[in-house]
């Protein structure tokens, strides 16, 4: 038996079973990672040793069943761009190449606390800026469908990883789009919970109002696990919800009968690729033939969407990119001696032109004279856009849409027009404005073998229902069933 | 609104940036354009609309005034481009 096609679940099953062992299983994922990992390129790092080691601890607790928790054993990839103590952490960026964390951010600090066995780190573009993971600092990743196509981003190693499977899951971030389109784009599931569901500390910083964690995984079920052992409260975050993390897959199974699913107009456009647009309408039958009743709606501001996050992200950004100065952590550039001349060099020189380019559009839309006309309108639009979704969600139970407009793209196809490429996040982006939950759940291939993604969007602390929605969904197809032929 | 190559070598100023002439054309090009698009936003009369800064209401987060272990100096400065006596050394600044 091939241990890497498992999922979450049923790898954990046999694991209990003592059908296998953790150490038989993280191997298993180590083996195919040096026979796949080539063609691909998820990973920045990959720690052998260490992921051995936590898979002989795991499996010392197994065998006296003794502290067994959700993901004992469970080898698993995180994207690059949370702290794991001891083990280099680069966000993808030349400016942290030899960063080692002194301590792990609480979601690592959860997965190892839930028993997960941490085989690497999954490339992404350079401080999850990017729609492809072409921004990467450490090369590109590949998409394991197509080799000349993108796997999407910002999380697209860690897409690419599940999807190949080189580990049974993974976890991205989302900011606007980072984790749902490249699920999108690899078929695979990808979920962003509600903003302050799941702890940011010790995950790179890229806009804080947005950066949201979330799992990868080959399906919805596994998706549940792993947003269960991630959430919750942390006071090393003071924007983390307190509310109590329900147990997620307790309901999952419960169906949509009768459950309300609007579908936004103005998420069905012009410009759409014809195989996306007939697999999500196909989708949406499903859904209707599994007992949802749909639900027109409008969420009239969805065209203002793009703008509004490409001027508070790159404002958020510019501030946040601050720290890298030479000074405390990461590169420093010192030719002439001074100061100034430092932080500017080691800056130039440290990071990627997409940084570099959203560096300079957020300080100018902060800067004097400007700062009404962009960053404060741009706040104000927002209210407008989250507004849409409250009245809309008086409707409908969730919302369902097309992921991205169009199937992972060709390589260097998107490099030179930056705003060709922001327009490929039209349909994740407004979620992460409103600070809702979503997920992107494989509804199908196109005519030349790509994936295609169903969006689920919820209320907000209501993964449970989006969660349910898709799995239901999910458990009527066969599409989460399909590997790429590597 | 257009932005000028004078505009752009201002930020990169503002932003610690040392851009090549190289880069300042080219994001002094592609700036003109991405800023074209978020024009769109004029359209919107928002007069009396609130900002929208955090999707959750936030409190200002208090904790008691305890002593408790922090990262250990050492530990500080592990990842530190040069450091001296347990500080972060910088180049001179004061002639």
């Amino acid at each position: 038996m091939d241990l890497t096609s498992l999922t979450i679940h049923e790898l954990r099953e046999m694991l209990r079973k003592k059908e296998v062992s953790s150490v038989e299983a993280a191997k298993a994922y180590l083996k195919r990672i040096e026979a796949v990992e080539p063609k691909v390129r998820a990973f920045v790092t990959v720690a052998p040793e260490e992921a051995l080691k936590e898979a002989a601890a795991a499996d010392a607790r197994l065998s006296k069943s003794d502290n067994v928790t959700p993901l004992t054993g469970v080898p698993v990839a995180v994207k690059d761009i949370f702290c794991t103590k001891g083990l280099r952490t680069t966000c993808s960026s030349k400016i942290l190449e030899k960063f080692v964390p002194p301590y792990d951010s609480t979601v690592v600090r959860k997965l190892r606390e839930a028993g997960a066995v941490i085989l690497g780190k999954n490339n992404m573009d350079e401080f999850a800026m990017g729609s492809s993971t072409e921004n990467s600092a450490f090369g590109k990743t590949l998409n394991p469908w197509a080799l000349d196509r993108v796997p999407g981003g910002s999380s697209g190693g860690s897409a690419a990883a599940v999807a190949a499977s080189l580990c049974a899951a993974s976890l991205g971030t989302d900011t606007g789009g980072s984790i749902r389109q490249p699920a999108s784009c690899c078929g695979i599931v990808g979920m962003k919970p509600t903003y302050g569901r799941v702890s940011r500390f010790g995950m790179i910083a890229f806009a804080s109002s947005l950066d949201q964690a979330g799992p990868l995984t080959k399906d919805v079920e596994d998706a549940a696990i792993l947003l269960g052992a991630i959430s919750g409260r942390d006071d090393l975050d003071s924007t983390s919800i307190d509310a109590p993390v329900p147990d997620y897959t307790a309901r999952l199974k419960t169906g949509v009968k009768g459950l309300k699913v609007g579908i936004p107009r103005e998420y069905f456009i012009e410009g759409m690729d014809p195989d996306v647009d007939a697999a999500v309408k196909k989708a949406l039958d499903t859904l209707k033939a599994l007992g949802a009743e749909l639900v027109e709606i409008t969420l009239p501001h969805t065209q203002y969407a793009v703008a509004v996050y490409y001027l508070v992200a790159t404002a958020e950004a510019s501030s946040n990119l601050a720290r890298y100065d030479g000074v405390r952590f990461g590169l420093r550039v010192n030719k002439t001696g001074g100061l100034l001349d430092m932080y500017k060099k080691t800056r130039d020189e440290g990071f990627g032109p997409e940084v570099k380019r959203r560096i300079m559009l957020g300080t100018y839309s902060l800067s004097a004279g400007y700062y009404d006309a962009y960053y404060k309108k741009a706040s104000q639009v927002r209210t407008l856009v989250k507004n849409d979704f409250e009245a809309a969600f008086t409707k409908c139970d969730v919302i369902a849409t097309p992921t991205a407009p169009t199937p992972a793209f060709k390589i260097g196809e998107k490099v030179e027009d930056p705003l060709t490429m922001y327009l490929s996040d039209i349909f994740t982006i407004s979620c992460n404005l409103a600070g809702l939950p979503g997920i992107s759940v494989p509804c199908g291939f196109t005519t030349g073998g790509l994936p295609i993604g169903l969006q689920i969007l919820g209320k907000s602390l209501d993964e449970d229902t989006v969660l349910r929605s898709a799995y239901a969904y999910e458990q009527a197809t066969e599409w989460h069933k399909r590997r790429p032929a590597l | 609104m257009s932005i000028t190559k004078k505009d752009v070598i201002k930020v990169a100023d503002l932003a610690r940036l040392a851009l090549t002439e190289n880069e300042t054309e080219l994001y002094t090009t592609q700036l003109t354009r991405i800023l074209g698009y978020v024009e769109k936003l004029s359209e919107l009369d928002t007069t009396g609309v609130e900002p929208t800064t955090y999707t959750v209401p936030l409190k200002t987060a208090l904790r008691e005034d305890r002593v408790r272990e922090s990262l250990p100096r050492e530990e500080a400065l592990k990842n530190a481009p040069e450091a001296e006596r347990g500080c972060f050394k910088v180049p001179q600044i004061i002639e």
